[in-house]
């Protein structure tokens, strides 16, 4: 039997940048960033005050007042991406397709908010103020269940957690399920609103964030010399996966093809890659044998390009290695120079911008690219998107505890 | 001061997502507004902090229309 071919034909976005996979786009290829002061919550006291907010997002627009109210703002982001998502897929979900759609929608940390508000009740005025949809609104799995609920999805429903790498696993996993036959169609992604004061105070004290607090837009600088850090971005990203004769037979607009997805494990320490970035170059390796493809034929890679000190550096050794004699043709960028690190949506709001770009034959730019690092030795589109024609592309993510996901888009 | 009538239909109706004029005083809560077991658990809690006052479980399980929950606290506030 011919292995089943995976197509994105519906995407959908809530990001530093805007509430639409349109509206985000449009900024990423303008070059502009996304972060800012956080005013959620009084900052003074945290190494860290910068992040990339949702601004302005409807909720009315998504959710009944009654239902709002019970979710953590994780839920709220990616219901919302979802919806956008199955709407631009123009699918209608009737009683032949609803066992053969599923869902496969992560979180690197979940509901970590109402958890962190939870917690205040019961100190302040004891377990029995708890409000009962305290667990079912913070549980990572419940993006899944509400959009599976709303739309009748009977599929296979399931939420992969993997820090980082979360979006990338959720979306290449999904695939596989299209491919070996448990569903057609599967609504895909993450979503992620870890910027909290135990998420802030956490990763602060990691050493992982940058702390240009008096220049927000200028602190995510993936590959520059002064980097000192990632910076934490709010939003989700939703991608309509579909099995390539079923989206033909039905007139559906392909945006691109899922050709490969690679996996691995750094098996090297709990936050930081090996120094020759052997994991990340298993991953991307692993994604180009699944696609049957060469590292040449790749145009633009999407890289997690993080902003921090050796995460960069390793990638940027992985790229080199897997291109070889190719690497100077590369197109390498990192759109968290803009949205900054969606974590567990990073890699499905990444996962569009690859499509997006093999759509436009664009490249969207690395910013803050003022002055490339020493080892750093690819064309990185510093400052100004490339247009140039694209089409394959891999979307890298990383996370902590070693995992490692790639995903390649290719044109069709 | 709102009747405790006014006070209680009001939090239903916010609680449940439906309108005020919909609240009944015969309405029970599952079967004509729509509500689901957490829902209920919920209500009952706003209750709890509209009157300032503690409804124990095995109460709560009880009181499953407007009416109800009107006589409840008509009964049990000082």
């Amino acid at each position: 039997m011919a292995k089943r071919r995976i197509v994105v034909t519906g995407m959908g976005m809530i990001s530093p940048l805007g509430n639409s996979v349109a509206e985000s786009w449009q900024n990423i290829v303008a070059g502009k960033s996304g972060i800012g002061l956080i005013d959620r919550f009084d900052v003074s006291q945290y190494a860290t005050q910068i992040g990339g907010a949702v601004k302005g997002f409807e909720l009315g627009d998504y959710f009944q007042p009654k239902e709002a109210k019970r979710f953590d703002p994780f839920i709220h982001y990616g219901v919302a991406a979802a919806e956008q998502a199955l709407a631009d897929s123009g699918l209608t979900v009737d009683e032949q397709l609803a066992p053969r759609f599923g869902t496969a929608i992560g979180s690197g940390i979940g509901g970590l908010g109402l958890v962190e508000n939870s917690r205040l009740i019961v100190e302040k005025s004891g377990p029995r103020k708890l409000s009962p949809f305290t667990v079912p609104g913070a549980i990572i799995n419940m993006i899944a269940g509400v959009v599976a609920i709303r739309h009748n999805l009977q599929g296979p429903s399931i939420a992969i957690t993997t820090a980082c790498t979360t979006g990338t696993h959720n979306i290449g996993m999904a695939a596989r399920m299209i491919a070996y036959g448990d569903a057609d169609v599967m609504l895909v992604g993450g979503a992620e609103m870890a910027t909290t004061p135990v998420g802030i105070g956490g990763f602060s004290a990691a050493r992982a964030m940058s702390t240009r607090n008096d220049d927000p837009q200028a602190a995510s600088r993936p590959w520059d010399k002064d980097r000192d850090g990632f910076v934490l971005g709010d939003g989700a990203g939703m991608l309509v996966l579909e099995e390539y004769e079923f989206a033909k037979q039905r007139g559906a607009r392909i945006y691109a093809e899922l050709s490969g997805f690679g996996m691995s494990c750094d098996a090297h320490h709990m936050t930081s890659p090996p120094e020759d970035g052997r994991g990340a170059h298993a991953a991307m390796q692993n994604a180009l044998n699944d696609a049957a493809l060469n590292a040449e034929q790749i145009d633009y890679i999407n890289a997690h390009g993080t902003s921090t000190l050796a995460g960069d550096i390793a990638e940027s050794r992985a790229v080199e290695r897997l291109m070889g004699a190719a690497a100077n043709q590369v197109a390498v960028s990192s759109t968290k120079s803009m949205v900054g690190h969606l974590l567990g949506a990073a890699g499905a709001v990444e996962a569009i911008f690859s499509v997006l770009a093999i759509r436009d034959q664009l490249a969207p730019p690395t910013i803050n690219l003022d002055n490339v690092d020493e080892g750093c030795n690819l064309n990185y589109v510093p400052h100004t998107a490339q247009a140039r024609e694209i089409q394959h592309v891999l979307s890298n993510s990383f996370g902590f505890g070693g995992t490692n996901g790639s995903l390649l888009f290719s044109k069709i | 001061m709102s009747s405790i009538e006014e006070r209680v239909k009001k939090i239903v109706a916010e609680q449940l997502g439906v309108k005020e004029e919909d609240v009944q005083e015969n309405a029970s809560f599952v079967e004509d507004l729509g509500a689901d077991s957490l829902d209920t658990v919920e209500l009952v809690m706003a209750l709890e902090e509209e009157f300032e006052t503690e409804i124990p479980d095995e109460e709560a399980e009880k009181i499953t229309t407007v009416k109800l929950a009107i006589d409840y606290i008509k009964e049990n506030l000082q």
